[in-house]
């Protein structure tokens, strides 16, 4: 049974699979429909690569191939990222290791005209939506200029803290809606700790209320730095916050990004057609410490990564396009080099960039001049040239 | 002309705006049916429909926050927050997000969004109803304050500010709401975010104040005037931040003598960042300590005490005249 409609208790894994088996606490519990209500949970490709051909997407060979190149794309960038992080040459940045399907599933399902509104461990989604590697590069470096990158006028940068992005996307979701953007929608990703946050909750609330047309995506990985999902909320599953709401929620395994395409798809579709706000939790798994600050080995059980390495996104996917013949040995050794030399590329032009101005925040505090910020530019450059000339 | 007080004043430059450009949105808690609880927004929930003056959830962030999204996707939202005192529960959206995108995208991204709210003491209102923390608010890069004063300048103002590229915070003084009319002109009068204006050129003192302490202020001069011959300049600041240095430096510059009248508890406020200016740009000018007439860093007391906790005619003349004989 792929699509259960049947919740099974733990909300940390697919439910296809006995919780014993995932190295997670939580028995199968089972919820009887005494208990008033259910998520349903999708799977179309399980962690062997087999395919539900009742819920397979109809998806092109190119669609799948993108879909795929974007993930192993992401999958190398947060690897080179985290070598460049530890040689000292960009500062600390959150990695999106084993939540590329959860990313890039939604990515695929989105249309130019939809936004994207992010948290900030969806790499894979953000390089979908012509992010370039070198402005990642640059913002993970300490620029400001990485978040102003010509492309892109509808994805917002990330969001550091926790939940705040969701408000924005129903104030753009909403704002879609009173301009007559019939074929906009707002694709919001935000992490399990964020449905703790009151603006979750107020979100939440208001595009319910105005039936604005947003998806949330909540990225169930497990954990919020070293707090596990069980100490973030006693709800047995995600999913079901939305029913407070009475907007659909539903349940996706995370890892397959023929769920994340399907479930994001069919909700933007309900949206753009004035069906209001989804809410659609996806399983998965953080599969790497929280940012590169982060030392997981003091809380996170290894036990339960070797579970869920199992789980991994990318390897089922590849036997599901090697199954359907369409892709093979040859084009993945020639995918792995083109994505080296890509990245390379990215590294040495983001290394190469010498146009910093240091005043360039003194541009941007205000969008018209004041003479108190003109001030504080003189001053700050003068500060500038005397501490070279004392070096 | 028309003779209105603030609460009109500010409905018609609303009204005007929304009229203008259809892009502006109202929204906040009561504002629609019910015209707001001062009444600021009566009859255009009726006017422009509930999808452009809408009656939101009863939440302050989310109203905030929901507000940033619209204005990053084009539209110019008017949010209006019941209290000031109600307001800090939005400040981590104010601080984090309004006023960052500019900044943290280089100019990809804008937040041309007011956010009003009713402030300050003297209506004899519950707790959390009278405070005075513009200062706050000021605290922030990339967040314009402005403080009216009168009907005309708090349409000129809001017109302004709904005009303005960047999130301004709109403090509106709730005792002054009813307190007086004016003539306001048919025509719309410019008004600039970031002046100050000098209400009354003097060669003596400078006065400078702002919101609700206009009034007692103006009484204060007046009263001194009535039995001595002393000139005194009278700046309204208008916009607390960006402040208007450059108008304050010139004032104390020409009358070397100041005193400041703010509503607001006394310590880290806009008087200080004034005398911090005056220390700045003119010290050499002063042939008195610049005086502050304030609140006290107590919480706003409730109403029965508030009279005489906030600046008074009395405390500003007492002050003005003191500075005077130095």
């Amino acid at each position: 049974m792929h699509r259960s409609e049947t919740y099974t208790g733990t909300g940390e894994c697919p439910a296809s699979k006995p919780a014993d088996s995932i190295g997670l606490d939580s028995p199968p519990g089972g919820l009887s429909e005494d208990q008033g209500f259910r998520i349903s949970h999708l799977q179309v490709l399980d962690e062997f690569g087999q395919v539900d051909e009742q819920w397979e997407p109809d998806l092109s060979s190119e669609d799948l191939t993108r879909l795929y190149r974007a993930m192993v794309l992401a999958r190398a960038v947060d690897d080179r990222m985290l070598k460049l992080q530890r040689q000292g040459r960009i500062g600390t940045f959150p990695l999106s290791v084993g939540q590329e399907a959860a990313a890039c599933g939604p990515a695929l399902a989105m249309t130019a005209k939809d936004w994207f509104v992010g948290s900030f461990r969806e790499l894979g989604g953000r390089l979908m939506r012509g992010e370039p590697i070198e402005n990642l590069l640059l913002y993970y470096n300490g620029y400001e200029e990485g978040n102003g990158f010509p492309g892109g006028d509808r994805m917002l940068p990330i969001s550091v803290i926790i939940g705040a992005q969701t408000l924005h996307a129903v104030g753009i979701a909403h704002a879609m809606k009173l301009r007559g953007e019939n074929d906009s929608a707002v694709v919001c990703f935000l992490g399990d700790g964020a449905t703790s946050q009151g603006d979750f909750h107020e979100a939440m609330n208001f595009a319910s209320v105005w039936q604005a047309p947003v998806v949330f995506i909540c990225m169930n990985n497990q954990w919020a730095i070293s707090v596990p999902r069980e100490k973030q909320t006693h709800s047995r599953t995600l999913a079901q916050k939305a029913i407070a709401y009475d907007m659909p929620g539903v349940q996706v395994d995370g890892n397959d990004a023929l769920a994340t395409y399907s479930a994001t798809k069919e909700a933007l579709d309900r949206a753009r057609a004035g069906g209001g706000p989804t809410f659609i939790e996806a399983v998965t798994y953080r599969m790497m410490m929280h940012t590169t600050a982060d030392d997981p080995s003091r809380y996170q059980p290894a036990e339960q990564l070797e579970v869920w390495k199992k789980r991994d996104p990318l390897p089922r996917f590849r036997d599901y396009l090697t199954a359907k013949g369409i892709w093979s040995d040859e084009r993945e050794a020639e995918l792995e080099a083109e994505t080296k030399q890509r990245i390379e590329d990215a590294v040495k032009a983001f290394e190469s960039r010498t146009d910093f101005r240091p005043d360039a925040p003194f541009d941007h505090v205000f969008g018209t001049t004041h003479l108190g910020v003109e001030e504080q530019r003189a001053e700050f450059l003068g500060n500038l040239r005397k501490e070279s000339s004392d070096a | 002309m028309r003779r209105m007080n603030m609460v009109q004043a500010i409905n018609l430059a609303l009204d005007e705006e929304m009229g203008r450009d259809d892009r502006v949105i109202a929204l906040g808690q009561d504002i629609g049916v019910n015209g707001g609880v001062f009444r600021v927004t009566d009859g255009l929930h009726t006017k422009y429909g509930e999808d452009r003056v809408i009656d939101t959830p009863l939440a302050e962030s989310g109203i905030l926050g929901t507000s940033i999204g619209m204005a990053i996707a084009g539209l110019r939202p008017v949010a209006e927050m019941q209290f000031s005192g109600f307001s800090y529960l939005m400040l981590g959206q104010l601080e984090g997000h309004a006023a960052r995108f500019r900044g943290r995208t280089h100019g990809k991204f804008t937040v041309p969004l007011v956010v009003r709210m009713p402030y300050g003491g003297g209506v004899r209102a519950l707790e959390h109803h009278s405070e005075s923390h513009e200062a706050t608010y000021a605290h922030i890069p990339g967040v314009k304050v402005v403080i009216p004063s009168t009907p005309s300048n708090a349409r000129g103002l809001l017109i302004a500010a709904i005009r303005d590229p960047d999130p301004v915070v709109f403090m509106e003084p709730k005792c002054s709401y009813r307190a007086f009319r004016e003539e306001v002109p048919e025509k719309e009068q410019g008004f600039e975010i970031g002046k100050a204006q000098v209400v009354k050129g003097g060669d003596d003192l400078t006065v400078i104040t702002w919101g609700a302490m206009m009034r007692p202020t103006l009484r204060a001069i007046e009263e001194i005037q009535q039995h001595r011959k002393v000139s005194i300049e009278l700046i309204d600041l208008l916009t607390i931040s960006p402040m208007d240095g450059d108008t304050i430096a010139a004032s104390v510059a020409k009358t070397g003598r100041c005193v400041v009248v703010q509503e607001a508890p006394k310590s880290f406020g806009p008087a200080s960042e004034i005398i911090a200016t005056i220390n700045d740009k003119v010290l050499m000018h002063l042939e008195a300590p610049v005086r502050r007439v304030t609140g006290y860093d107590t919480t706003m007391p409730y109403f029965g005490r508030e009279n005489d906790f906030m600046p008074n005619a009395d405390r500003i003349r007492r002050a003005i005249e003191d500075t005077v004989d130095f």
